[in-house]
């Protein structure tokens, strides 16, 4: 499915966070989302996901209820197991007796990450990046045909984070899924998807492959760090932080730090 | 394998399921076979079995203590069913028909008919129970107009529940403060909650709506079970939350409407056997829904056996006993179950 969005404006109440967006996602493409804390990414994707009203235009190519949205937070404490949890991605074709496709798409989806070992424990029980990886394989379940992902691998350490990322650019090409994926670790997003939006203040600051948004000018615009830009040993540039050269607001001020 | 591993799991629950409805069974009968009558267990059986000849042992088991019975079951399975739904829809622990104020709101509206008394022009055996309906309808669409508001979140609808339940505590304690000794005697029986004043006509309207609402919130167990991971998750599954709350409350309406109605203010029950449910079967709202009404039938039906036999010869009111029977298994159920209770 293509996403097209022209002129997109969003926040929450009278606090406009997304300021004219403009953006085009085509099937088979990895788009990560970069930025500051506060950029506008989260919001961008609940905008994508339909969970938040907007103004502009935001056309998807599909039906929207193909849309695996993955939220940032995956804190929520209940019984339920974890194959439970996966199974709910399956939502909109479940009944009160569950039919063996949805079994088996949710089997499926935990083997897929790696999981099925967790699927009898109780989802308060497992740990932050045991969750991620549970909700990641909800998503998944569902057999979507976009992704749009808040920070999907977060908690997770490094093995389990070169393996979801594999997993899903992987899965992004083979069966042409429209993935964007808002991420923090600048190096993952350079070697994992093939185009990059960088965002600053709600608007698209830049768009492009790794090496046109990862530049040191660019950065240090968006996230008021002096960088230095490597080329990595596989080809994707790498990044690395020298210093700070603005104070950010919502840090500035704590003493102690 | 895990969805062989999850098949056998929800076998375990149906079974905890059906063994909590046989211990209703057993408790039903007790309630049938106690009572101030004394009467040996060999006459009620006869009666039960549609042997006995005795006038008086027939009007005392068919015409006192079945409806007593049945509606002891029925009241317990409509606060058990609906303090699983508020539970769930509120995110909150705490909801239950009680600490949201519908049964205070209840209590107003008898206390209002108990008052107005001869003037009313339907006897008042009808009127009660009309006007207790009636308020504790008018609390929920206070409390649903609440969530109707743009950007109502679940915490402003328990705190919308919460004003209302003062409000209503205020305006019965005013009432109380206007009444008569002998009215303000007669209000204070109807907010003990007491089951003297079923009826099988009464029971079956508490049956029915039961019926009608079961299978409507079964509809939604799989959506209510998405509504756990919170707000954004379930719409990000699909889920259209605003409608689901709204029609979730509506049923949760009428079912603690007509089960206050009838036999007045009973608390505990919606609060606890939900959460007894939950650890005993989690929170797959397919099994949770009907465990939370069975073991809310089981709670008031024990408690109904125990205001008869605490003291031989009495019958307390069963809003007094329910805590009393209630507390001490959720203590150890607490202590038992260990972290799996879902809101820790």
């Amino acid at each position: 499915m293509r996403l097209e969005i022209s002129g997109l404006t969003a926040g929450y109440g009278r606090q406009q966070v997304l300021r004219g967006i403009s953006l085009t996602v085509a099937p088979g493409e990895v788009l990560a989302i970069l930025g500051a804390n506060g950029s506008g990414k989260s919001t961008l994707l609940r905008a994508a996901a339909g969970q938040l009203p907007y103004q502009g235009t935001l056309r998807w190519s599909g039906p929207t209820n193909a849309i695996g949205y993955l939220p940032q937070d995956n804190a929520a404490r209940v019984a339920l197991t974890a194959f439970e949890v996966v199974l709910l991605g399956r939502l909109r074709s479940l009944t009160l007796r569950v039919a063996p496709s949805d079994l088996q798409a949710a089997e499926g989806a935990m083997a897929e990450l790696g999981i099925a070992a967790l699927a009898q424990r109780h989802l308060g029980e497992l740990s932050g990046g045991q969750r991620q990886l549970v909700f990641l394989a909800q998503v998944l379940a569902g057999s979507p045909r976009a992704l749009l992902l808040d920070e999907p691998t977060s908690a997770l350490d490094i093995a389990h984070q070169l393996q979801v990322l594999s997993l899903l650019s992987a899965a992004t090409a083979r069966r042409g899924l429209t993935t964007i994926a808002v991420l923090h670790d600048l190096n993952a997003a350079a070697r994992f998807a093939g185009r990059l939006a960088l965002l600053h203040e709600g608007r698209v600051l830049a768009t492009g492959t790794p090496d046109e948004v990862l530049t040191p000018a660019l950065l240090r615009t968006a996230y008021g760090v002096e960088a230095a830009i490597q080329p990595g040993p596989d080809g994707h540039p790498v990044v690395l932080p020298l210093r700070a050269t603005t104070q950010h607001d919502d840090v500035g001020h704590v003493g102690f730090l | 394998m895990s969805a062989t591993a999850w098949r056998g799991g929800n076998r375990r629950r149906a079974v905890v399921t059906a063994a909590a409805l046989l211990a209703l069974l057993a408790s039903f009968a007790a309630d049938l076979a106690t009572g101030p009558a004394l009467l040996p267990l060999a006459d009620v059986l006869a009666v039960l079995g549609g042997v006995s000849e005795d006038r008086m042992l027939n009007a005392i088991v068919l015409q006192l203590r079945l409806p007593i019975a049945v509606m002891a079951a029925l009241v317990g399975a409509a606060l058990g069913l609906s303090g699983a739904v508020m539970q769930t829809i509120l995110n909150n622990p705490l909801a239950s028909s009680y600490t949201l104020g519908i049964s205070a709101a209840a209590g107003f509206g008898a206390a209002l008919a108990i008052l107005a008394g001869a003037a009313l022009p339907v006897p008042e055996q009808y009127a009660i129970p009309v006007a207790a309906f009636v308020f504790a309808g008018l609390a929920c669409a206070m409390v649903a107009g609440v969530g109707r508001l743009r950007g109502a979140t679940p915490e402003l609808l328990v705190l919308a529940g919460i004003a209302c339940l003062f409000l209503f505590q205020s305006l019965l304690s005013l009432l109380q403060f206007l009444a008569s000794p002998e009215a303000l005697q007669q209000i204070v029986f109807w907010l003990f909650g007491s089951l003297m004043r079923a009826s099988l006509g009464k029971a079956a309207i508490v049956a029915a709506v039961l019926a009608a609402m079961l299978p409507l919130l079964m509809r939604d167990a799989w959506r209510l079970t998405a509504l756990r991971l919170g707000d954004e998750r379930a719409a990000a599954l699909g889920v259209r939350v605003g409608p689901l709350r709204l029609r979730c409350f509506a049923a949760v309406s009428l079912l603690t409407g007509v089960a206050v109605a009838f036999v007045g203010t009973i608390g505990f029950v919606g609060l606890v056997a939900p959460h007894i449910a939950r650890m005993l079967v989690g929170e797959d709202q397919r099994h949770l829904l009907p465990a939370s009404a069975v073991f809310g039938a089981l709670l008031l039906s024990v408690a109904s056996v125990a205001s008869k036999v605490i003291l031989p010869g009495t019958v307390f009111p069963i809003g007094i006993i329910t805590a009393l029977v209630g507390v001490p298994f959720f203590a150890w159920l607490v202590l038992a179950a260990g972290p799996r209770t879902g809101w820790r």
